[in-house]
């Protein structure tokens, strides 16, 4: 085991453990936010910037700092290193400059867009951004298209996390979509019309941090915190079955995989706990789930955490014994 | 605007390599170990676009997976990545001009200008008689040279206008009766 | 006249055969190295030398072999980086052009010294009729017995076999030109894990630039210790420089380390002073990344010391009065070009390479490039010259790869030392459309 400190904490963790893995480890709000990196996606990570950190000491032989922010997804701990995330200035402007850059061609749709409410993005906007774009220029623009009848892709949401390219090429035999072009101009796509159809590829709407991959299937527009999730299961053949069902009334607008306090698909039983299309897709109907009881909404988000608090707040208190 | 192919040539067949196409495309694959054949695919793309009408359609690109035995997928990613390949069917001679700083700086906004007026096109467009599509290009490694284009495997430089003219006027006839 | 390690018969007619090539001395290090030298000799003599990698960085060669790991029964790769894509810079190209057993020669040394049996070279996809040079002189060398198995008899096998790119700076850039190499996308990788220890599929693998491998060759023929005296301090030996841009003699020239840069520049012998006889208005000396210089500090320092073509000397100030030896593309700039037109120009260039994968790069090397387009076409804003500072220090450090450094750095430089010329844009716009000699590239979109 080595030891780290992180923001004056410290914390012991096997070797090759990654600082935020690290921190993570410890909890509560000292974890950088992660908007690329998902620990169950092999090779994800490195990408968005945001889980930058300072490292003020390399490590107990080599206590020199390091010149550079490192990205604390892609960089392993060493022993005796020292951290900082919320206790370093630098860190905070550097988060804020890359929020900024991952906002100026997002489009300022949150209004009508699904994943208001549960989206990483905003949490990110909220916490980092600034008050008023000083992006002068015009946005880039994509047409949203369907991959098949059940998937939407918005281009414009998109911050090229890579994470649903991850997804298919993990879950599924055959990835149909990635991405096209390069630089600023790179995009999502399938590049030929094509439906992305396979058992798992319903997974990359979970993974999305932001309204990129939406749910067609989502019965209302309606607005997450209206709704009541519901931790449900099913017998099903291809997944364990284990989702969210997402409820208004007695109605079933929408089941995901159960996510924990980062967005990650929870392990169930050592088995990270993706569900299959037809979960997902086809099993609307009330009388096709065991109902378990509602789930806790336990992510950083201020936004959403206010929404659903408002909406469940008696059942979540007497669930967690609070 | 989003990529998505809807030309006219998506449900042709996928086009063959000849025999002798065939053989380089094997020992091409030949220079990386089993199971590397991959690595083949940026050289074979080359080919496949000289072969198969300057471009790499979506029957020619998915002919290429094929070859290979990889995704279709991962062939877009990469037809798409890299500005040589082009992914829609340009004219018969392609030009492209640097327009870099050192080209720049010896005059090559004027020999885009120059080839501009004289096809009566913008960059990025093919003349009316679907003979010249011309394309800027981002440094050459010809910046001693400049101004330049390329055209196919040929680097032309030094270029002035009339030499432009020059250059023009024989690629046309080259082409015009094809 | 400076001695020539390189391009001495770079000029001999048909030097690009192999006969010819051989009776002029060549593939005599393989012979010494193959029959009287051991790897860890080749590699002491690469130490000995200096040699500090040719294609930007300048870190030195030997110390990188020495970081190969050497795990048992896991093959290890050579790869020679002949993406030569940097703005300015075309040594590479002349040098595979005209000699290209050269570099064939230099890879199976190299290759030797650090016990691989298969190399390869990348070369940038444009370069289509190079790759036939070069691939040529590989067969030459196959037939005459210096590739294959069992070189020279001496029980070294070595396959070498060259790969084109499609069109992409990244893929210079060691990680995505592994990715490249691997028939995808040119995305750099994140590091670590470093190439030496996981580069070409999976394997520890070295990458290295065409002009440092091809100077392996004389390393060997005459020893590291001979090489090193050739230079000043840390800048050993010989290098390539290709010159352009307003200059009366552009090309490329191997010079000794440590030639004044007013010899170079105006010397007959070099360049020839400033085309059309006008003044000199700034430099970029290493390739376009590195931070231009101002008139008054092209061949002086800030200190008032003569400025020398060596990694030290063109670097001394740092960042704030000075630049980089980089790749060794020298690109002039006389009295009549515009500074904000140039580095709009060149942070197009970034823009139009990056591979789009980090959010800072993808989004802030297309963000400066609209600000500084709008400046250069008159419709700049004041607050936006210090906008662009903001930007690129933000994207600076902030990146996967350097190449987010690469754009950041000339428009700082740019700013620092001609921030006036930014400003005369915004309070005269009219004039600045003007100046825009060219309308051409001004609508132009980006890809
Ligand atoms: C964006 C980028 C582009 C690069 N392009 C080249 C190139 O075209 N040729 C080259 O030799 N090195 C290039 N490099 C440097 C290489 O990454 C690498 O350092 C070099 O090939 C190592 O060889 P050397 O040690 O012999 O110089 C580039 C680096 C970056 C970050
Ligand atoms: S669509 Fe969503 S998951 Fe896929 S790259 Fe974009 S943001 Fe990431
Ligand atoms: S810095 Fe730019 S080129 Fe390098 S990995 Fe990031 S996006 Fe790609
Ligand atoms: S989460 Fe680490 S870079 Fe995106």
């Amino acid at each position: 085991m080595v030891k780290v400190i992180i923001d004056d904490i410290e914390v012991e963790v096997e070797p090759g453990t990654t600082i935020l893995n690290a921190a993570r480890k410890i909890g509560g709000d000292i974890v950088p936010p992660a908007m690329c990196y998902y620990s169950k996606l092999q090779g994800s990570g490195g990408k968005c910037r945001t889980c930058l950190v300072e490292v003020a000491a390399g490590s107990a032989t080599d206590p020199r700092p390091m010149p550079k922010l490192v990205a604390s997804c892609s960089t392993p701990v060493n022993d005796g290193m020292v951290v900082k995330n919320k206790t370093s200035q630098r860190v905070y402007d550097n988060r804020a400059a890359v929020t900024e850059f991952l906002l100026i061609n997002h489009p300022l749709d949150c209004p009508v867009c699904d994943q208001a409410g549960e989206c990483h993005l905003q949490d990110l906007g909220f916490e980092h951004g600034k008050e008023r774009t000083r992006y002068e220029e015009k946005r880039r623009t994509f047409d949203p298209i369907d991959i098949g009848d059940k998937i939407k892709l918005h281009m414009n949401r998109c911050i090229l996390c890579y994470r649903c390219v991850y997804t298919a090429n993990q879950l599924t035999d055959q990835r149909v979509h990635g991405v096209m072009h390069r630089g600023d101009h790179a995009e999502i796509s399938t590049y030929i019309e094509k439906a992305i159809d396979n058992d798992f590829s319903g997974n990359v709407i979970d993974v999305c941090p932001v309204g990129a991959l939406t749910d067609k299937t989502f019965r209302f527009k309606s607005r997450v915190w209206f709704l009541k999730p519901m931790e449900a299961s099913c017998e099903c053949t291809k997944c364990a079955g284990k989702a969210v069902i997402w409820m208004f009334g007695d109605e079933i607008y929408r089941v995901t995989g159960r996510k924990d306090k980062y967005g990650e698909i929870e392990d169930i039983d050592g088995k990270t706990a993706w569900i299959c299309n037809e979960c997902r897709f086809d099993k609307k109907d009330k009388s096709m789930w065991k109902i378990e009881g509602p789930r806790v909404i336990n992510r950083h988000s201020v936004i959403s955490q206010n929404q659903y608090i408002a909406d469940d707040q008696i059942e979540s208190k007497k669930l967690t014994g609070k | 605007m989003s990529t998505i192919a809807t030309n006219e040539y998506i449900n042709q067949p996928e086009p063959e390599f000849s025999a002798e196409k065939m053989k380089e495309v094997q020992r091409i694959i030949g220079l990386f170990p089993e199971g590397k054949q991959k690595s083949a695919l940026m050289r074979i793309l080359h080919i496949a676009e000289e072969e198969f009408g300057g471009w790499l359609s979506v029957p020619t690109m998915n002919y290429v997976a094929r070859l290979l035995n990889i995704q279709p997928i991962e062939v877009y990613e990469v037809a798409t990545f890299y500005t040589m390949f082009n992914i829609e069917k340009p004219g018969k001679v392609v030009l492209e001009v640097c327009r870099t700083g050192p080209c720049m700086l010896v005059g090559s906004d004027q020999i885009i200008e120059h080839i501009e007026k004289k096809l009566n096109i913008k960059a990025g467009e093919t003349s009316a008689d679907g003979i010249f599509t011309l394309k800027t290009a981002e440094c050459l490694g010809a910046c001693g040279y400049g101004p330049m284009l390329q055209c196919g495997k040929h680097y032309h430089e030094h270029l002035t206008p009339a030499k432009v003219d020059e250059l023009l006027d024989t690629l046309r006839k080259e082409h015009s009766d094809k | 006249m400076g001695r020539k390690l390189l391009l001495e018969h770079a000029n001999v007619p048909g030097i690009e055969t192999f006969e010819v090539y051989r009776k002029n001395g060549g593939y005599r290090s393989v012979e010494k190295a193959l029959k009287t030298m051991s790897p860890q000799n080749v590699m002491e003599e690469v130490q000995a030398s200096g040699l500090r990698g040719r294609g930007g960085a300048g870190f030195p060669t030997g110390m990188k072999w020495s970081f190969l790991a050497k795990p048992e029964g896991v093959p290890r790769y050579l790869l020679c980086n002949a993406d030569e894509s940097e703005p300015g810079t075309f040594k590479d190209r002349y040098l595979m052009e005209k000699i290209p057993h050269l570099l064939v020669e230099g890879m199976i040394v190299s290759s030797y010294a650090l016990g691989c049996n298969q190399s390869y070279i990348y070369i940038r996809g444009e370069y289509m009729w190079v790759l036939e040079i070069v691939e040529k002189a590989i067969a030459e060398a196959y037939s005459n017995g210096f590739l294959g198995k069992n070189i020279l008899g001496s029980g070294y096998d070595l396959d070498l076999a060259i790969c084109p790119g499609g069109g992409a700076y990244i893929c210079g850039e060691e990680t995505a030109l592994i990715e490249s190499l691997e028939g995808k996308r040119g995305n750099p990788r994140i590091k670590p894990p470093f190439p030496a220890v996981k580069g070409l599929w999976g394997c520890p693998t070295v990458v290295n630039n065409v002009e440092s491998i091809a100077t392996i060759v004389p390393i060997v023929n005459d020893g590291g210790a001979e090489y090193a005296k050739i230079g000043i301090g840390k800048s050993t030996g010989t290098k390539l420089i290709s010159a352009c841009g307003n200059l009366a003699k552009p090309g490329v020239y191997e010079i000794e380390l440590g030639l004044s840069v007013e010899e170079f520049i105006y010397s007959d012998e070099w360049c020839g002073g400033i085309a059309n006889g006008k003044k000199i208005k700034a430099c970029v000396p290493g390739g376009s990344s590195v931070p231009v210089l101002p008139a008054n500090l092209i061949t002086k320092t800030a200190e008032g010391a003569d400025r020398l073509m060596t990694y030290e000397s063109l670097a001394e100030g740092g960042f704030a009065t000075g630049s980089m030896l980089g790749s060794g593309g020298f690109i002039v700039f006389d009295e009549d070009q515009c500074i904000v037109r140039n580095t709009w120009n060149f942070a197009r260039f970034y823009a139009h390479e990056s591979c789009g994968q980090c959010s800072p790069c993808r989004e802030g090397t297309g963000w400066m490039e609209k600000v500084l387009r709008r400046i250069e076409h008159g419709q700049g804003h004041m607050h936006d010259i210090d906008l662009l500072a903001e930007i690129n220090k933000k994207i600076e450090g902030n990146t996967i790869c350097p190449l987010g450094d690469a754009a950041a750095w000339p428009v700082a430089a740019a700013i620092r030392h001609f921030r006036e010329e930014f400003e005369w844009h915004v309070t005269h716009p009219d004039e600045a459309v003007k100046r825009n000699f060219g309308i051409a590239s001004s609508h132009m979109p980006l890809i």
